[in-house]
């Protein structure tokens, strides 16, 4: 990305280095345009060659006029102006626009034999235009038109091209067509498709299939084979695609479950109002971004960074109150726990109904996370990236935490035996509160990352809630790496059915094949072994 | 002779739910009916409707009171049975319709004819007839029922793992009817009804016969649900709640008697949604929406789980005050009342209104009280 961000700029310079020439050629438009004045066609037949000569910005303007009737003549001064689709009228020479046209004026006359020199022209100047993305606009657009007219002045701006990007999409609208041409000859053809075939997408077999019936069976057979190995190079593209679409919704699938892992894991208490949590997450992003707005705009690019740590603190204080006031009364009755925080889960939604109204709140994106880049034709979208990355640190963090922290080790131990840890001194209830208000505070921070790809509403934790439970039930209670192993096939999974079942059928079949999964398994993928199980 | 032997078996409350739900089948209608709308007595319609529309809900209640209070099995997936139910009527609603609907055609609904569907889908036939939609109302959520409660308590899926894919169960039917080429009508549901039996589905005397029959049914459910935990089959179901292991151990097929009072439960619920929906006039996928199941939860736990008469009283109540919050201008706090509730509850009424009534009435009749021995929590 950042190579090509480079090239731009490099070309920027470039084009902007050849501004300053620019006087020189304003004498030749000077004496095109009057050209135009003469009122005989063949004297404006000569003035388009020379304004395509010039390369003068406003040239491209003035050709499109002439061929909209749309440029005049003042006879009075031979000055020349044009009228954009708009209505504003522009002087040719100097390409200001002008306030106040002079009153008589009179149109510049085209006929047919114009008309063709002219769009060929036009296609020239855009062919040859300093921007090179407009370049690459216009040579996609005669790729898929395979307009045999426009064949001379591509070979034209062929030559002259220098960025090898670019020449190579001239080459390819070249080919399409050449390949397509009824005048070209075999050899012709056959280079054709061997660039066809680089370029690998579904514009080259469209090219390919539309392939002059009544060329030779070789070029026939040539055609073919580079149709069946683009198809295949496709089909591997579409599965790289399909793999990171999946690990994208992966790590979404894990960082909303990741908490519940803790929580419902580690401690076998059902939060149902995890969901919530992730939905405070996200209330707590837009209101960083609402106060860096209104006091510090700019910080504004920094509002993730500040907001993670507020909102692990936000929800992890609110979750250990949650633990304190009620759940720890239901220790030991886990159907009643699902239901007291199921209300908790209701009231919050509520709350923030109230609070905030129940629409969308709109939460920025910064920089950082927006725009795409491709990797070998799969397009990869910064903002997926950044949470994939973001996903596993926490992930990792998360583990080390509870390997190496004594925190940590206190945490396991109480899963592990409770009455055991609590006789060698650990202070259980602490723990337990400690533990819950961990899990709630990572939903906090899943709820960060989300508002950047979820609508932040107060039903935002609802479409995650079953999700999570699914992946943790599927991953084994009471193993991260369970966890993360099956958020990531789900979410591959859900990727790779969607493309044959569409978007709600994938999930349901993934939900039914849960379901029988658990039959066979019912304590999931890596499940606990021996007596903790029973406990 | 039933009756009898029945009534033998009844506590006080037991009796005063039959003597009053039969009161009010007879009652209600009947005042509707027959007094004019000048007497104080009179129950306008829309108000019959409203505890019909209750009544449906107590019949769900008792049903999840089934599993959940007897077997242990906290289903959050009974909203699925229910709507399973009430998609039955209300397919042979639809099919009632006839040329009446916007479009005229004799034999597709109008959602069909929308989407240009030519024929009617196989699963549609027979819902012209009404005794095919009722036994499906009951066959197709019994069997899904039956299929689900098969492959799960036969793999032992317990507790909260169980809860947890009901609720997926649920939410899995709520995505699949909302697609359109399901054919149930999609997003919209199926309504726009006109008769029942060639009855006008808004007539004052239909309604009031639905009131009746809702009424009926309810009673009806009571009776097969207290019939069920009575019996020996009974005790074997409350032995499960209290002690899967241990009575697998005492050689009963823990799953068989799961399963049974799991499809019995799935068959009621879907009865509960067949009367509900000509009395609403709509049934759409929303139904299915977890958030209903969990509330049907909340009803029972209200009540008083494992009394039955409980789970009854708690729809009737949660809905009573549902219908009184919401439509009023305290309606954006029902959340927050509906939440409390669920926290109130379970901290600190963890047998519910009935339950805990029951338990007062049984301290004052056995006081002096006798020292209580510390209760040992079954090993699993």
């Amino acid at each position: 990305m950042s190579l090509v961000r480079l090239l731009c700029a490099l070309i920027v310079s470039f084009v902007l280095a050849g501004q300053i020439v620019k006087p020189v050629y304003a004498a030749d438009l000077a004496s095109a345009l009057t050209r135009f004045a003469a009122d005989d066609f063949t004297e404006t037949a000569t003035a388009i060659d020379e304004i395509v000569a010039t390369q003068a910005p406003q040239a491209e303007p003035i050709l499109s006029a002439l061929g909209n009737a749309r440029l005049f003549v003042d006879m009075a001064t031979k000055k020349v102006y044009w009228r954009t689709a708009a209505g504003v009228v522009h002087d040719a020479l100097t390409g200001e626009p002008v306030a106040t046209p002079p009153a008589p004026l009179s149109t510049v006359r085209v006929n047919n034999r114009l008309r063709r020199v002219l769009s060929n022209a036009i296609g020239a100047l855009t062919l040859m235009a300093p921007e090179p993305e407009r370049r690459r606009q216009v040579a996609d657009a005669i790729f898929r038109s395979r307009d045999e007219t426009a064949l001379p002045v591509l070979e034209e701006a062929l030559k002259a091209e220098r960025i090898p990007a670019i020449a190579r999409v001239f080459q390819q609208a070249r080919a399409s067509i050449l390949l397509t041409a009824p005048a070209s000859t075999k050899e012709q053809r056959i280079e054709a498709i061997n660039v066809l075939r680089d370029r690998a997408d579904m514009g080259a077999i469209a090219a390919l299939r539309s392939l002059d019936a009544k060329s030779d069976a070789e070029t026939k057979e040539l055609a073919a084979t580079a149709v069946t190995a683009i198809e295949g190079r496709l089909r591997i593209v579409g599965y790289v695609q399909n793999v990171w679409f999946g690990l994208s919704l992966g790590s979404v699938l894990l960082l909303a479950a990741i908490g519940l892992a803790i929580t419902f894991g580690v401690m076998g208490v059902i939060n149902m109002a995890h969901g919530e949590m992730v939905m405070l997450g996200a209330y707590t992003t837009f209101m960083v971004q609402e106060f860096l707005r209104a006091n510090a705009p700019h910080l504004l690019e920094m509002s993730l960074t500040i907001s993670l740590p507020l909102a692990f603190l936000v929800t992890g204080l609110i979750g250990i109150a949650i633990e304190r006031g009620v759940i720890r009364f239901l220790y030991g009755r886990p159907l009643e726990t699902l239901l007291a925080t199921w209300g908790i889960s209701l009231i919050l939604q509520q709350s923030i109904r109230t609070a905030f109204g129940p629409t969308n709140r709109e939460v920025s994106s910064p920089s950082y996370m927006s725009g795409a880049f491709d990797v070998l034709g799969v397009s990869v979208t910064w903002g997926r990236l950044w949470i994939i990355v973001f996903t596993m640190i926490v992930f990792f963090m998360l583990l080390m935490a509870l390997k190496h922290t004594s925190m940590g080790l206190h945490m396991r131990a109480v899963t592990q035996n409770r009455r055991m840890a609590s006789s060698m001194g650990i202070r259980t209830p602490w723990v337990d509160a400690m533990t819950f208000g961990l899990g709630s505070g990572l939903a906090g921070i899943a709820g960060v990352a989300l508002s950047q790809i979820d609508n932040v509403s107060p039903n935002l934790g609802q479409s995650y809630i079953i999700d999570s439970f699914m992946v943790v039930v599927f991953g084994g209670v009471g193993n991260l790496w369970g966890t993360l192993v099956s958020a990531f096939a789900l979410g591959i999974a859900n990727k790779f059915l969607e493309p044959l079942a569409g978007a709600v059928l994938a999930k349901i079949l993934i939900l039914v094949l849960l379901i029988l999964f658990i039959q066979k398994r019912p304590r999931g993928l890596f499940a606990l072994k021996g007596r903790a199980v029973e406990a | 002779m039933i009756t009898q032997y029945l009534l033998s078996r009844f506590e006080k409350t037991g009796i005063a739910f039959i003597v009053i739900i039969a009161a009010m089948a007879i009652f209600v209608p009947l005042s509707n009916l027959l007094l004019p709308t000048s007497s104080p007595l009179h129950v306008p319609t829309h108000i019959m409707s409203l505890m019909g529309k209750y009544l449906c809900y107590a019949i769900l209640a008792i049903s999840l009171d089934l599993v959940w209070g007897y077997c242990g099995i906290l289903s959050l997936g009974h909203g699925a049975f229910f709507a399973l139910g009430g998609y039955a009527m209300g397919m042979y609603l639809m099919r009632q319709i006839g040329t009446r609907g916007v479009y005229g055609n004799p034999i597709l609904p109008d959602f069909m004819v929308f989407l240009n569907w030519k024929e009617l889908p196989w699963f549609w036939y027979g819902f012209d007839m009404f005794p095919f939609a009722i036994a499906m109302a009951l066959f197709a959520p019994g069997l899904v029922a039956f299929l689900f409660g098969w492959l799960t308590f036969r793999s032992r899926v317990t507790g909260v793992y169980l809860s947890i894919i009901t609720q997926a169960l649920t939410y899995a039917l709520m995505l699949a009817f909302f697609r359109n080429d399901m054919g149930f009508g999609g997003n919209n549901g199926l309504t726009d009804f006109k008769d029942i039996l060639g009855y006008s589905v808004q007539a004052q005397g239909t309604r009031a016969t639905l009131f009746f029959l809702t009424a009926l049914t309810l009673l009806l459910t009571y009776l097969i649900c207290r019939w069920m935990t009575i019996t020996s089959f009974g005790k074997v179901l409350v032995a499960v709640r209290d002690a899967e292991s241990r009575t697998r151990f005492l050689g009963f097929r823990v799953e068989h008697y799961k399963l049974v009072a799991f499809t019995v439960s799935a068959a009621l619920a879907g009865l509960a949604g067949a009367l509900y929906v000509p009395q609403v006039g709509i049934i759409n996928p929303g139904e299915f929406a977890p958030a209903n199941s969990i509330e049907a939860v909340v009803w029972v736990a209200v009540g008083g789980r494992g009394t039955l008469v409980g789970a009854a009283v708690g729809a009737v109540l949660v809905n009573f005050a549902k219908s009184w919050f919401t439509t009023g201008a305290l309606a954006p706090y029902w959340l927050f009342v509906l939440g409390s509730i669920f926290i109130f509850v379970t901290l600190a009424l963890p047998k519910g209104i009935v339950g805990t009534l029951k338990e007062w009435s049984t301290r004052k009749r056995a006081a002096p009280e006798l020292p209580k021995a510390p209760v040992a929590q079954p090993a699993e």
